[in-house]
């Protein structure tokens, strides 16, 4: 089969799932449901997987081509098509697999749940929108795919549509991703207006030809082209990565069942921006006001929100915040250009974190729907693979030597270390500060839920027990490849030429080169990494986490109570949500209401329309007596009146 | 084959004479053999209209199924009849809309049931007419009688202040329309014809150009409607039964912007250039100002009506930014897309608006509101219903994969070719438009079952969901391939760029 039909097969799949599931949920009832959404993302896997083996294992030829002419406007031409390459490869194939895990686990959590098989659907439609957006092949599609993903996201996180705090948080997450939606919109626009088309190929082909573009934004002060399409572009990232300031939907969005936490805001949807990015690498290498900006913003959300993680009494919440973070880091790596450092940290992230997750999910289920930790503890014992899975999660994510989350973060913190970018001097102390940071909130959790006094209520208690099959047996295929992806991993992604010519790097800007200089391969990397600064400094954060937590549990308050303005600012989380609320949600109504009284009610029908209005009323005044039938004759009039009026103009109207 | 059979006269005149049929059924007590008679005289002129499409030669600009037949001699007042690119989709989509019209009104209306579907086909005779009419006298009489049908639709099945919303819709647009004769008159003094396309080869100085097109305006402005003169179209919205709502929004607005294209441009080029700024100033005054007010809005169909006015926007926007992009040296092609994007926006408004207003009346026949606080909860009573009215709302939030996307897009694109802030401005829609909508939705359908009435909802009926289904289809078909919608307006917009080029002067 050649790779247009794999590729189409492996987009439709989904797809097809989803709506049997979705229009048809009740004929084919739940197994039906589940069996064939299944059946649809395992077909994506596996074909994703002959794609990934053809592409990248065995080094052969990509493919780029027109699926179908969505529109011709003048001379532009508007196609849904595929490009597959080393970069979509992958990302295909992390974004199926860990779908596909979901999909099983789905059928333990939602077990119970009335609107199983349009979860099902849902969980399809979103695998379906993602496949697209990260196999497009022109811009127009990435927007396709970059809504899409939008879209099922505000579906899943309003799943539960009766819990007003559900749809309180799909609403805001889908109006936060629209502001990084218009700056996405306008980027696509200013390429246009650069290039003359939308194709990724022949853009990035012209991209160095117009390194020096300008456009006029602000009148008469000419911005480099490539700056402005960066910037705008970037934008959408920040969006859909939840970036400072635009972060604010990702937590809230916790709403949603668990499977989608794991699924959106973990592996996938969250990802799309540094996917997006990485893809634009040709136009970002041409711009380093660009790639600072991104630096900084990824620094700033790696640091401080992984602060927050450390305030927060709801599990997922915490698991949100680390994952606030990590984007962060990923987003870093792209500032500093080191494009394959976060593509790899995607990737050994959405194992990770869709692990720490679904292990969450587990407990929470365990528990009856408890997600606060200070009504857990001591876990370990009744749910032994939840626990140890939940270990293997945390120690990949604070990056212990060996573990995947090891060679992805520590990839980023070396080659931030070797920027010459003026954006390096911010990100690279909060990189490795936030190091200590993510051990402090990691190993908090993983103390609070599983071990230390059980804080479990008596209800919960009798019922406390390991999760079933569907959801354990996920756990333990994530958690596998939690440890061991990064071996085989780091070497082609970081230093090879795993990602050949897809992702371009200026000379100057390549400081994978530089790390590679003291690469000695992946063991050695391990090795070393027991004596390097970020190790000390994440067991720090264990150590002050086991000290806080398991050793001195009552120390932790009286710190807060201590610090009470810095504990008030973290719990407030730096005062945006009030902020945007106050002034965003709040500000955009009392402008409507006003615009809506003053303007049209006061001013243009009040005062403009005034004489007329108080005429035709005192017409209306009289006909509001005469019933309908009289409407007749008043329409009959009208008639008269216009016979009348066109005969006195054609025959006044000299006939020459 | 095709083009020598009169079937542009067969749609305009099928519906019209059926509707006096239908007219003739009469009583209440008969309205079963009304309601079939009208089904079948919808379909009939639906059917009609096909051949239109599939007879459509893409591949030229010229008037295409032209009738022509002497009417007023005397005054050189032709029958002339004939469609291009940009009419021949409204007009598809007024037998479109008059089919799902008749549906909906089916169980709905129960009293004067012949006189309600014998207005919605005279309408529909008299707005096909309108589109398709190639001489101005002839344009005038349909688009002056269109009036009548809306206005007793109005008047008669209307809401409680329905005298009121009459009124001042049949002011509005009247008077509008007076000054578009007057401005036929000057341009018959000048050709000696009333033939639409004589208009569009005369010359005329920029004074003159300019009174014609403020002329025009008057009568387009408060069609389309633009702001300021936009008052009128929530009130008629909420006071309009829901057919009467549909066709308003779905087909006689765009009858406003349809005038710019076939009138406004063509014939005085020159002003359109000079008073482009200001156009485009009214149309991002629509989208941003429009959109604010409709996120306040407490009455559902007063927020999708004043949506349609800041969507509406956007086809202004496409039509007046080709002149900002026309003095760049390459700006052609985006000011095709500006104007191709105005036509798909025009089309696409027309199902979707059509089709929330159609989801409100699928809701106010069971509670008799329209009040957004009187809702809350209807998914948990309406499931189906409220996928249909999902699918509309993010269709009319722009969602790419919806016809909503294409015409935003396109004009955004074009926007942003002329002026980066333009297209911000406009842009806003993309988060306002979503905020309006989705906002209302949260509180309409998600949430607790909020009262009793909500509680005994019966989801869709077959009839319901017929009509929604086509819709839902046609909403999905052209935001996944507009292609062919694209292509038959191709080559006429070309030729309308030719005009808009070439000075006048």
């Amino acid at each position: 089969m050649s790779l247009a039909t794999l590729s189409l097969l492996i987009i439709l799949a989904p797809l097809a799932g989803a709506v049997v599931a979705g229009l048809f949920g009740r004929a084919v009832g739940r197994s039906g449901a589940h069996t064939v959404t299944i059946a649809g993302v395992a077909v994506s896997t596996v074909l994703s997987f002959f794609v990934f083996k053809a592409v990248v294992l065995d080094g052969g030829e990509g493919f780029d081509g027109p699926l179908y002419v969505w529109g011709q406007a003048g001379g532009l031409r508007l196609e849904i098509g595929f490009l597959i390459d080393e970069l979509s490869a992958t990302m295909m194939l992390v974004v199926s697999f860990v779908s596909l895990m979901i999909h099983v686990y789905t059928i333990g959590y939602m077990a119970q749940d009335p609107g199983y098989q349009r979860f099902f659907s849902y969980i399809s439609l979103f695998t379906f929108s993602m496949l697209m957006l990260v196999m497009s092949n022109n811009f127009l599609q990435l927007f396709f795919g970059w809504e899409a993903v939008g879209v099922v996201s505000y579906l899943l996180i309003g799943f539960w549509f009766k819990r007003e705090s559900a749809i309180q948080a799909n609403l805001k997450a889908f109006l936060v991703n629209r502001v990084g939606d218009l700056g996405f919109l306008l980027g696509i626009a200013a390429v246009l207006l650069v290039f003359g088309t939308l194709d990724y190929a022949q853009v990035f082909a012209a991209a160095p030809d117009h390194a020096d573009a300008t456009m006029s934004i602000i009148g008469g002060f000419e911005w480099s082209a490539m700056t402005v399409i960066c910037l705008l572009l970037f934008v959408g990232a920040m969006g859909k990565s939840a970036q400072v300031p635009l972060h604010v939907w990702l937590p809230d969005s916790m709403e949603g069942p668990t499977p989608i936490s794991a699924l959106i805001h973990a592996a996938t949807m969250v990802t799309a921006g540094i996917f997006m990015v990485a893809r634009m690498s040709p136009l970002f290498e041409l711009s380093e006001v660009a790639l600072n900006v991104v630096m900084v913003i990824g620094a700033i959300t790696a640091f401080f929100m992984g602060l927050l993680g450390i305030v927060q009494h709801d599990i997922k919440r915490v698991v949100a915040y680390s994952t606030l973070s990590q984007l962060g880091y990923m987003t870093v790596a792209l500032g500093a250009s080191a494009y394959a450092a976060a593509i790899f940290h995607l990737g050994t992230h959405a194992f990770f974190k869709a692990l720490l997750f679904l292990a969450a999910g587990s407990v929470i289920i365990a528990l009856h729907h408890e997600q606060d930790m200070r009504r857990m503890g001591g876990l370990w014992r009744r749910m032994p693979i939840t626990w140890l899975c939940s270990l293997v999660g945390t120690l990949a994510l604070i990056g212990f030597p060996g573990f995947s989350g090891f060679f992805s973060k520590d990839g980023i913190i070396e080659a931030v270390g070797h920027s010459d970018l003026a954006g390096a001097w911010v990100a690279y102390p909060a990189v490795l500060l936030g190091v200590f940071i993510t051990a402090l909130y990691s190993f908090r959790m993983y103390f609070l839920v599983f071990h230390g006094k059980e804080r479990v209520d008596e209800h919960a208690r009798e019922h406390l027990h390991e999760s079933p099959p569907v959801v354990t047996v996920p756990l333990v295929v994530l958690a596998f490849f939690s440890v061991v992806i990064g071996w085989p991993w780091v070497e082609p992604a970081l230093f090879g030429d795993y990602f050949g010519a897809t992702i371009v790097v200026h000379p100057e800007h390549d400081v994978l080169a530089r790390v590679k200089e003291g690469f000695e391969g992946a063991g050695a990397f391990a090795t070393h990494g027991f004596v390097a600064l970020p190790f000390w400094l994440a067991a720090a954060g264990a150590a002050v986490a086991w000290y806080l937590y398991l050793r001195e549990p009552e120390l932790p308050e009286r710190v807060a109570e201590r610090f009470r303005v810095g504990y008030r600012v973290l719990v407030n989380k730096y005062g945006f949500d009030d902020f945007y609320g106050a002034f965003f949600a709040g500000g955009t109504r009392a402008v409507g209401g006003l615009l809506w009284r003053l303007g049209d009610v006061r001013v243009i029908d009040g005062w403009l329309v005034n004489g007329s209005a108080r005429a035709v009323g005192r017409i209306a005044s009289i006909i509001r007596h005469v019933q309908t039938g009289l409407l007749y004759h008043y329409a009959f009039a009208m008639i008269i009146g216009l016979l009348a009026l066109m005969t006195w103009i054609l025959y006044g109207l000299p006939a020459d | 084959m095709f083009s020598d059979f009169p079937f542009l006269s067969l749609v305009v005149w099928v519906p019209i004479l059926g509707g006096v049929w239908v007219l003739f059924l009469g009583e209440d007590n008969r309205a079963r053999n009304a309601r079939f008679a009208a089904l079948v005289v919808s379909l009939l002129t639906f059917l009609l209209s096909i051949p239109l499409y599939a007879g459509f030669d893409t591949g030229t600009a010229a008037m295409q199924f032209v009738e022509h037949a002497p009417w007023v001699p005397a005054f050189n007042i032709f029958y002339h009849l004939g469609v291009d690119g940009i009419s021949l989709p409204l007009v598809l989509l007024t037998t479109f809309t008059t089919v799902l019209v008749v549906v909906a009104g089916q169980e709905v209306i129960e009293h004067r049931v012949s006189q309600y579907l014998a207005s919605f086909l005279i309408l529909e005779g008299l707005m096909v007419g309108a589109f398709a009419a190639l001489d101005a006298i002839l344009f005038y009489v349909f688009w002056e009688a269109l009036l009548v049908p809306m206005f007793l639709i109005i008047g008669i099945w209307g809401g409680e202040n329905r005298v009121y919303a009459t009124i001042k819709f049949f002011l509005y647009t009247f008077l509008g329309s007076v000054l578009m004769l007057v401005a036929f008159l000057y341009l018959y003094a000048q050709t000696d014809s009333f033939r639409i396309l004589d208009f569009h080869d005369v010359k005329l100085g920029l004074t003159a150009q300019i009174f014609i097109f403020l002329a025009f305006l008057a009568a387009f402005a408060v069609k389309v409607p633009m702001w300021p003169v936009h008052t009128w179209l929530p009130d008629a919205h909420v006071e309009a039964p829901t057919g009467g709502s549909v066709v308003l929004a779905a087909v006689m607005l765009k009858l406003g912007a349809y005038g710019f294209f076939r009138f406004s441009l063509p014939i005085a080029p020159d002003a359109s250039g000079e008073l482009d700024l200001l156009m485009i100033a009214l149309s991002l005054i629509a989208i941003v100002y429009i959109g604010f007010v409709a996120l306040v809005q407490p009455d559902m169909k007063k927020l999708i009506a004043y949506s349609s006015i800041s969507h509406m926007g956007f086809a202004t926007l496409g039509v007046f930014i080709a002149f900002t992009l026309l003095e760049a040296p390459d700006g052609r092609t985006s000011a095709v897309l500006g104007l191709e994007g105005a036509l798909v926006q025009l089309v696409s408004h027309g199902f979707i608006s059509g089709a929330l207003f159609l989801c409100v009346g699928v809701m106010y026949d069971r509670l008799h509101s329209r009040r957004i606080a009187d809702y809350g909860g209807v998914a948990n009573t309406m499931p189906i219903f409220a996928s249909f009215m999902m699918l509309f709302a993010l269709a009319n939030s722009g969602l790419p994969g919806t016809s909503g996307f294409v015409g935003e897009f396109l004009v955004i694109l074009g926007s942003f070719q002329a002026n980066f802030w333009i297209a911000l401005l406009a842009g806003l829609t993309l988060i306002l438009g979503a905020a309006y909508t989705l906002w209302m939705y949260k509180r309409v359908v998600f949430g607790e079952v909020a009262n009793e009435g909500v509680a005994g909802l019966d989801d869709l009926n077959p009839r319901e969901f017929i009509v929604l289904a086509a819709l839902a289809v046609a909403v999905l078909l052209f935001g996944l391939w507009p292609a062919p919608l694209l292509e038959v307006m191709g080559p006429s917009v070309e030729n309308l760029l030719d005009h808009v080029a070439r000075t006048k002067l």
